[in-house]
């Protein structure tokens, strides 16, 4: 059997998706409406991530997981309860007031000094895992930076799958354009993946798990450096929602031929 | 106790979240308490909000839709939270408060989802206090779910339903009449005893799929003394019909029905054994003795089950008021008339203000007593073993073993600060148990009598204040179903009679008596550095109830007959209902009070806590002003209504003036006419009524504390002016974070 794994999974925690989300600007910046009061989730695609990583450290014996998060402090405690009771992880949390404008590379510089920080982290067989995307404003772009930082050149995003080999080498499926996969084959550790949403489903709640969890989750919460992430100068002019569109026509007796090419048109004109 | 650290007041920004109430319910550094909220939270805004918001509750009968939220509990661990963990649980301890948490989350969305989780609960409770160990082996562990992180498994785990309750005209509020019976089946020599048990139930929760049944029985034979508690499975011999399914209005997510059993069973069955003497098989616990042990700690997660829905309908209210008006064409953004909506009115704001504090206060006394309970178990335990070492059992040898431990503690209560026998007499723990003893035969009954009761009342303010929305199924927060619901939490596990019977005894305990003293020392003392919480009116209002009970205590009516009796329901009841307001108004200063002094160290909960203190605190004393007032007015009805009515004939009327002696006072006291009433005429003649007006004479001393208390109340309906415009401008989100 190969080398256990070392994975880190970069993880955020955003407002539930599923609630009004209104930008809004604020005496610091863009931000959400009511954000203080938007119940948290950990960040889906990252989510995903996690639970990829506890699966395949499940399979690899010794593995280690270590789950790093910038957030607000009390934000995190209470996300951390529920994720705690669905992989087995180690917290490494920085407390810090995260909305979905903070800076990539502010963000992906203290992502990248909380990761070098954790001990007994061997970086020739990191795997650092995260999200592709965020359900925040999704940059797209934090992962990679950190990785650039940490000096991992072989990098995958849109993962949905990785088969890992007894000799640590690995075969990674990225989603490309037109609904297609790339395939990629890696000699092995380190390298970025950032996931889209793979294969798993959502694992049930262990509370079991949970509690053995909690046993470095909480101290990690209340060792969270606090810290303000720095703009970088980075200012908006302006923010606001994907435009959600629904025009409503009556039309009878039109065949589906010209339904399709109407609908095709009106997509090419968008 | 603790001064203000915190800076100025602000306003508070947001409706308090998970790290306010943690501090507040003690359970900040309970992980395993803070894991289990989050999981049944996002059962019950996931799962059991889409099976009502889809019309689920419109059917009497169990569905495959009620039956996956069963399977939904399982998966989040829910289930697995009565259970120890080498029973696969995970919370270690005393659960008391771990399953108040769970069943306050459920029910913030539907109070049926919460009693199919409690019920069983419910059923494994008589095993779990009075079981042996085998019993509480073996159904713990079947009725646990299966583990997360053993895969293979794929054990489905039992069910139970608890059955006492039986058809009219047999157990209801009274629970000693019973219909149920058990008789010996067969008995061989040196073999365990087969019992035959018949027994019929009516609305019992959970038959539809339970796996077994704690029943209540009584003896149809000799050959067995008295009732007891046996555990009856599906797969016994004979007859386990459950029934047909009861036409609730109410909790419907939750399956109930009149189950039929007739069933051979081994003796082994009977709850927490038996012994044989003289050829006679003597459970070692009678039902009742179960069924105390039960309920004491059940009742209380109702209680805040009703809890639950009143702080629930905060976020609701305040978002339909706010956009009652927004989209009609002369409510523009930015006009009051757009952004404030029904919030412009007064009334709107102070009435969502009594509802709120009121859910406060129900919440608070509730924890308080899960918590309680939580600290009692262990201490119960550690009696048992003292008393059993001491040769001591059974109820009356206890009853007079522990007699001197209770004096003890009244003496420990009494003991001034910085005494020395204060620590000899506080570490001895039957001193401990009697004193949480006492407390816990108050604040249990108390839970589920006012939380339920009252919490009903307040619903229906709730649902009035959403109009006619309030009353249809699409109510935002199901309000209206809310509504409907705490009705039957004030009637299972023992309606409101019975609740208010058993505070008729406890709360008259002389050494529940001598802590509710200290109580008031304590309300005084807080009033000293926290002027606008309601302590000091609460204190005052502590006050006239001891009065009043203990000259209720004395007094007769004019026939002679003793007030305060427990066949005087009028004025037992009565006391009881006053006592209830204030046991909760006093844990929630106690509660707001522990948020000030623990949130400023809480990182977490730090942050908007110059604004949530006194918000909470103008709660407070809304609802201690109101708590006041309930007492003194039902204080001076029980005083003042059992004296006769004064009539001309008798010697009451020779107080009243003559209208000549009227008028010869008139030249030394000028005005005395106009104030003197029931004047005599020359001739005898009086004012056409009844009787002359009673004079309070006699009453002296309530009076005196009456017009205290009135003078307490200064400043009330500023504070409720305070919490109303934060109420107004309170950050909520833009949708429930449930579907509706
Ligand atoms: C949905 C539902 C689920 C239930 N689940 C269960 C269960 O799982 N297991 C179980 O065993 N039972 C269960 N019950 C039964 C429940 O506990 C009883 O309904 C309750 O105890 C009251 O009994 P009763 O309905 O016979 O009322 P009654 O005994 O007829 O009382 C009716 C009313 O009369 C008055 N009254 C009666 N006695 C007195 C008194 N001594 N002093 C003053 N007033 C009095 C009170 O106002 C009382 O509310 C359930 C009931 C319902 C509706």
């Amino acid at each position: 059997m190969a080398n256990p794994l070392h994975i880190v999974v970069c993880a955020g925690i955003v407002p539930d998706p599923l609630q009004t989300l209104e930008p809004v600007v604020t005496a610091t910046g863009p931000g959400v409406k009511n954000e203080l009061v938007l119940p948290a989730v950990l960040d889906p695609w990252a989510a995903s991530a996690l639970y990829e990583a506890a699966h395949l450290a499940g399979k690899w014996p010794g593995s280690k997981v270590w789950l790093v998060s910038v957030g607000p402090k009390a934000k995190l405690q209470q996300v951390m309860m529920t994720i705690a009771q669905k992989a087995a992880f180690e917290l490494v949390a920085i407390d810090a007031p995260i909305g979905g404008f903070a800076d990539a590379e502010a963000t992906a510089q203290a992502l990248k000094d909380a990761i070098a920080g954790i001990a007994g982290l061997d970086r020739e067989r990191l795997l650092l895992f995260g999200g592709w995307e965020s359900a925040s404003r999704g940059a797209g772009v934090t992962l990679q930076l950190v990785g650039e930082r940490l000096g991992i050149l072989d990098q995958f995003q849109g993962v949905d799958q990785i088969d890992l080999r007894e000799d640590g080498s690995f075969e990674v499926a990225e989603r490309v354009e037109g609904g297609r996969q790339q395939v990629s084959q890696c000699a092995g550790a380190p390298a970025v993946l950032g996931w889209a949403t793979g294969n798993l489903a959502e694992p049930r709640n262990n509370p079991q798990l949970g509690m053995t969890n909690m046993h470095t989750v909480m101290p990690a919460l209340q060792r969270a450096k606090r810290m303000d992430l720095s703009s970088n100068g980075l200012h908006y002019l302006s923010v606001s929602l994907p435009k959600q569109q629904r025009l409503t026509r009556v039309v009878k007796d039109a065949t589906p031929e010209a339904i399709a090419a109407e609908l095709a048109e009106w997509i090419g004109a968008e | 106790m603790s001064t203000a650290t915190m800076a100025a007041t602000k306003p508070m920004l947001t409706l308090p979240g998970d790290a306010v109430r943690q501090i507040q319910w003690r359970f900040a550094d309970r992980f395993d308490l803070q894991m289990l909220v989050q999981s049944a939270r996002s059962v019950a805004r996931g799962t059991v909000a889409r099976l009502v918001a889809s019309g689920e509750r419109n059917t009497h009968e169990w569905t495959p839709g009620k039956e996956a939220m069963l399977e939904a509990f399982d998966r989040a661990g829910v289930t697995a939270a009565f259970m120890e963990p080498e029973e696969g649980g995970f919370i270690a301890g005393p659960k008391n408060l771990a399953l108040a948490l769970s069943a306050f989350e459920l029910a913030w969305v539907d109070g049926g989802a919460a009693t199919a989780s409690l019920a069983s609960f419910l059923a494994l409770s008589p095993i779990h206090e009075r079981g042996t160990q085998q019993q509480v082996t073996r159904y713990k562990t079947l009725a646990a779910p299966q583990r997360a992180d053993k895969d293979g498994e794929t054990r489905k785990p039992w069910r139970g339903a608890f059955a006492l309750t039986e058809p009219i005209p047999y157990v209801g509020v009274d629970t000693g009449m019973l219909s149920g019976k058990v008789e010996i089946a067969e008995w061989k020599e040196s073999e365990e005893p087969w019992l035959k048990v018949d027994k019929r139930g009516r609305f019992i929760t959970n038959i539809a799929f339970a796996d077994f049944v704690t029943a209540a029985v009584g003896s149809a034979d000799p050959r067995i003394k008295g009732s007891c508690v046996v555990i009856l499975e599906v797969g016994d011999e004979g007859t386990f019909d459950r029934g047909v399914a009861t036409k609730k209005l109410v909790h419907q997510l939750s399956s109930t029905g009149d189950p039929i059993f007739s069933l051979k069973v081994p003796a082994s069955r009977i709850v927490g054994g038996y012994t044989v003497k003289d050829g006679v098989i003597v459970p070692n616990f009678n039902h009742s003795e179960v069924i105390e042990a039960v309920f004491r700690r059940t009742r209380v997660p109702v209680g805040l089950m009703t809890a639950a829905k009143l702080l629930s309908a905060v976020e609701p209210v305040i978002r339909y008021q706010r956009e009652r008006f927004r989209g009609a064409e002369g409510a523009k953004p930015g006009s009051i008339r757009y952004e404030q909506g029904i919030q412009q009115r007064e009334d709107a704001l102070h009435r969502l203000v009594d509802i709120w504090a009121t859910g406060e206060a129900a919440a608070s006394l509730g924890f308080a007593a899960a918590r309680l309970f939580d600290a009692l178990d262990p201490i119960e335990k550690q009696k048992n073993a003292i008393l059993k070492e001491r040769g001591v059992q059974g109820g009356r040898a206890e009853i007079k073993a522990l007699r001197e431990s209770e004096l003890r503690a009244i003496e420990l209560l009494s003991l001034k600060a910085g005494d020395e026998r204060r620590a000899e007499l506080g570490a001895d723990p039957l001193v401990q148990f009697v004193l949480m003893d006492a407390e816990a035969n108050v604040l249990c009954p108390a839970t589920k009598l006012w939380n339920t009761g009252h919490g009903a009342n307040m619903m229906r303010e709730a649902v009035s204040l959403m109009g006619g929305y309030g009353i249809t199924e699409d109510c935002p927060g199901f309000l209206g179903a809310k509504w409907m619901d705490s009705q039957l939490e004030a009637t299972y596990e023992g309606p409101e009679a019975v609740q208010r019977r058993q505070l008729t005894i406890t709360m008259t305990a002389e050494i529940f008596l001598a802590k509710f003293r200290v109580w008031i020392h304590e309300m005084r003392a807080i009033a000293g550095t926290h002027a606008g919480m309601g302590a000091c009116t609460l204190a005052s209002a502590m006050e006239m109830w001891l009065w009043t009970l203990k000259t209720l205590q004395r007094a007769t009516d004019p026939e002679g007959n003793k007030l305060y009796h427990g066949q005087r329901q009028g004025v037992t009841f009565a006391l009881a209902d006053a006592l209830c307001w204030m046991v909760a108004s006093r844990c929630q200063i106690l509660d707001v009070l522990e948020l000030e002094a623990r949130g400023v160290e809480d990182a977490a909960a730090g942050e908007g806590l110059e604004g949530t203190v006194p918000f909470l605190s103008d709660l407070c004393h809304v609802q201690a002003a109101r708590a006041a007032g309930e007492t003194a007015r039902i204080c001076a009805e029980l005083v003042f209504g059992y004296n006769e009515h004064p009539s001309w004939s008798d010697e009451s009327h020779r107080g009243c003036f003559l209208a000549s002696e009227l008028a010869a006072y008139e030249g030394t006291m000028p005005g005395i006419s106009a104030i003197a009433i029931d004047v005599l005429a020359e001739d005898g003649s009086h004012p056409q009524k009844a009787g002359p007006c009673a004079s309070c004479a006699g009453n002296g001393e309530f009076l005196r504390m009456q017009n205290k208390l009135t003078g307490c109340l200064s400043g009330t309906r500023l504070a409720k002016d305070r919490a109303a415009e934060t109420v107004k401008a309170v950050m909520i989100p833009a949708a429930l974070d449930y579907p509706a």
